[in-house]
């Protein structure tokens, strides 16, 4: 079986002081994860307050790749079947996201993945993952 | 201090509704209440304690207190989703405990099937929850966010769909005999395998139902149970969790069970070997599974072959489960089974569950909830009942 991937519209992304930074960062082809100023460990979603200890936190770029901890192809949730992942990322962190540009039938757990970014409704750039060549 | 034996369920009522576009949501709850407090022998006018979530219309417990009539001296309205009334059931005792109520009436009702609503749709929250800009681009919905928890599942331990299809085949052996059960006939294995995907693993028949309906449950201070004509079903220990993603370090491979079931476990002075009963949560089958595991009634991993051949089936395998067809076959009103699990597990220990599915003498029983979404946040809530 087969599932080519199908670009699917994206809704506007939320813009407020959380995200800004974030969306400034992607725009301009990079993914950003935050990391505490007290105890220097790494979380995501991003907080303004360290999940660990409440110290402040501050952005830091990632290198944009990672290994799939978990995938899902939702097949019956809208017109277009699209992949739900957790990526692990390098850094230590697993954000939630999407696999895209490849055959999502082909997608295993453990598959190594990098960064892409696609526009939503009001041109944010959403990271998503892509399937490493080879 | 513990709330063990220190208050008893008195009153168990489940809506028999499963479609109901005409009646409003407030007056299912008053529904539900007016059934519980029958069931009990308990008058309104006794009721000094009153808990609700969040699918009771208005703001918290003002709105339905005020439309029962009720003049509550306790109110709690904790909203853990899908696992709040079993947060309930232990509240209200920690409440009778310590003097704060007598009586203590838990009200469910909801009508999600009238309002269309469906597992893959995205889920309504409200603004400004802190982790919807981050996920909702990716289209979560609520059958992926277990499918990627089962498929988790799968590649560590090498669970099959065959194994999660059994726990459908158990809930449709008991729905077949639940009159007021949704999905009435008996399903096999193959059945569920062959029912469309929905989220890879998780076909539209490890997806529990979409109904209207409701459930409320009276706890009320042990003095109280004795002078009334019911069967005396003690609270004998409760725990509560909540589980995230662990600050970005996510682990699908348990559920807020491993730490809700442990607490309940150690108040109640029992071990899992000792239930007879277990009404475990199941949005959807991998739900059940791991919380079986996390719970202890198997190892962690080995919940796959526990559930397989019929070994969740009442008179057939080791852990009757879900004797009224659970959410998966019979009722998920409100899309929240905690309460119908609490209600199934009354009826074990009173010895008024379907002749069909009734455990032989059953006095001790379990019911585990897990509220929210279990791939990415969701409350956990375990309760041990026993009959006095
Ligand atoms: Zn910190």
């Amino acid at each position: 079986m087969t599932t080519t991937y199908q670009d699917r519209p994206l809704g506007s992304a939320v813009h407020d002081d959380a995200t800004e930074p974030f969306f400034a960062a992607t725009a301009a082809g990079s993914l950003r994860i935050k990391v505490c100023i007290s105890c220097r460990k790494p979380h995501w979603y991003p907080r303004a307050l360290c999940p660990y200890c409440l110290g402040d936190t501050e952005w830091r770029e990632a290198t944009g790749k990672g290994g799939i901890y978990s995938v899902s192809v939702t097949r019956r949730a809208g017109p277009i079947p699209y992949a739900i992942a957790y990526v692990r990322l390098d850094e230590g962190v697993t954000m939630l996201s999407n696999i895209v540009d490849c055959d999502l039938d082909s997608l295993r757990i453990g598959q190594r993945v990098h960064v892409v970014f696609k526009p939503a409704e009001d041109k944010a750039m959403i990271p998503m993952f892509a399937p490493d060549q080879g | 201090m513990s709330i063990r034996r220190k208050a008893c369920i008195a009153g168990a009522y489940e809506h028999p509704t499963r479609k109901a576009p005409d009646k409003t949501v407030a007056q299912l709850h008053a529904e539900c209440a007016r059934g519980a407090l029958e069931d009990a022998g308990l008058r309104l006018q006794d009721v000094d304690g009153y808990f609700c979530a969040g699918d009771a219309p208005g703001l918290g417990a003002n709105s339905m207190a005020d439309y029962l009539g009720l003049r509550p001296r306790h109110v709690d309205s904790t909203d853990t989703g899908g696992s709040a009334y079993l947060v309930h059931v232990s509240h209200a005792a920690q409440a009778i405990a310590m003097g704060k109520c007598n009586v203590a009436l838990i009200t469910l009702a909801g009508r999600p099937r009238s309002e269309g609503s469906s597992g893959v749709a995205p889920r309504l929250v409200g603004a400004g929850t802190p982790d919807v800009p981050w996920e909702a681009p990716y289209a979560p919905v609520t059958v992926n966010m277990y499918a990627l928890a089962a498929n988790r599942h799968m590649h560590e331990y090498g669970t099959t769909s065959e194994q999660l299809a059994w726990i459908k085949v158990a809930a449709a052996t008991h729905a077949q005999h639940n009159p007021n059960a949704m999905l009435r006939e008996p399903v096999t294995v193959d059945d569920v395998l062959a029912s469309p995907m929905i989220s890879d693993p998780l076909h539209r028949l490890d997806c529990c139902v979409v109904s209207d309906g409701g459930g409320a449950l009276v706890v009320v201070r042990p003095e109280i149970a004795r002078s009334l004509k019911r069967p005396v079903v003690n609270v004998l220990g409760a725990g509560e969790a909540i589980k995230g993603q662990l600050n970005g370090q996510v682990d699908l491979t348990f559920s807020g069970a491993a730490w809700s079931g442990p607490r309940a476990f150690e108040e109640a002075g029992i071990k899992p070997s000792d239930i007879q009963y277990a009404s475990i949560y199941d949005s959807f089958t991998i739900t059940v599974l791991m919380q079986i595991e996390d719970l202890g009634f198997c190892e962690k991993g080995k919940g796959g072959r526990f559930v397989a051949d019929g070994n969740l089936i009442s008179g057939v395998g080791k852990l009757p489960f879900n004797t009224d067809g659970g959410g998966l076959c019979n009722n998920h009103p409100a899309n929240r089974g905690g309460i119908t699990k609490v209600i199934e597990a009354v009826r074990q220990l009173r010895g008024e569950a379907h002749q069909k599915v009734q455990v032989r003498d059953c006095s001790l029983a379990l019911a585990q909830g897990t509220g929210g979404l279990l791939g990415s946040r969701h409350g956990s809530a375990t309760l041990i009942m026993e009959r006095a």
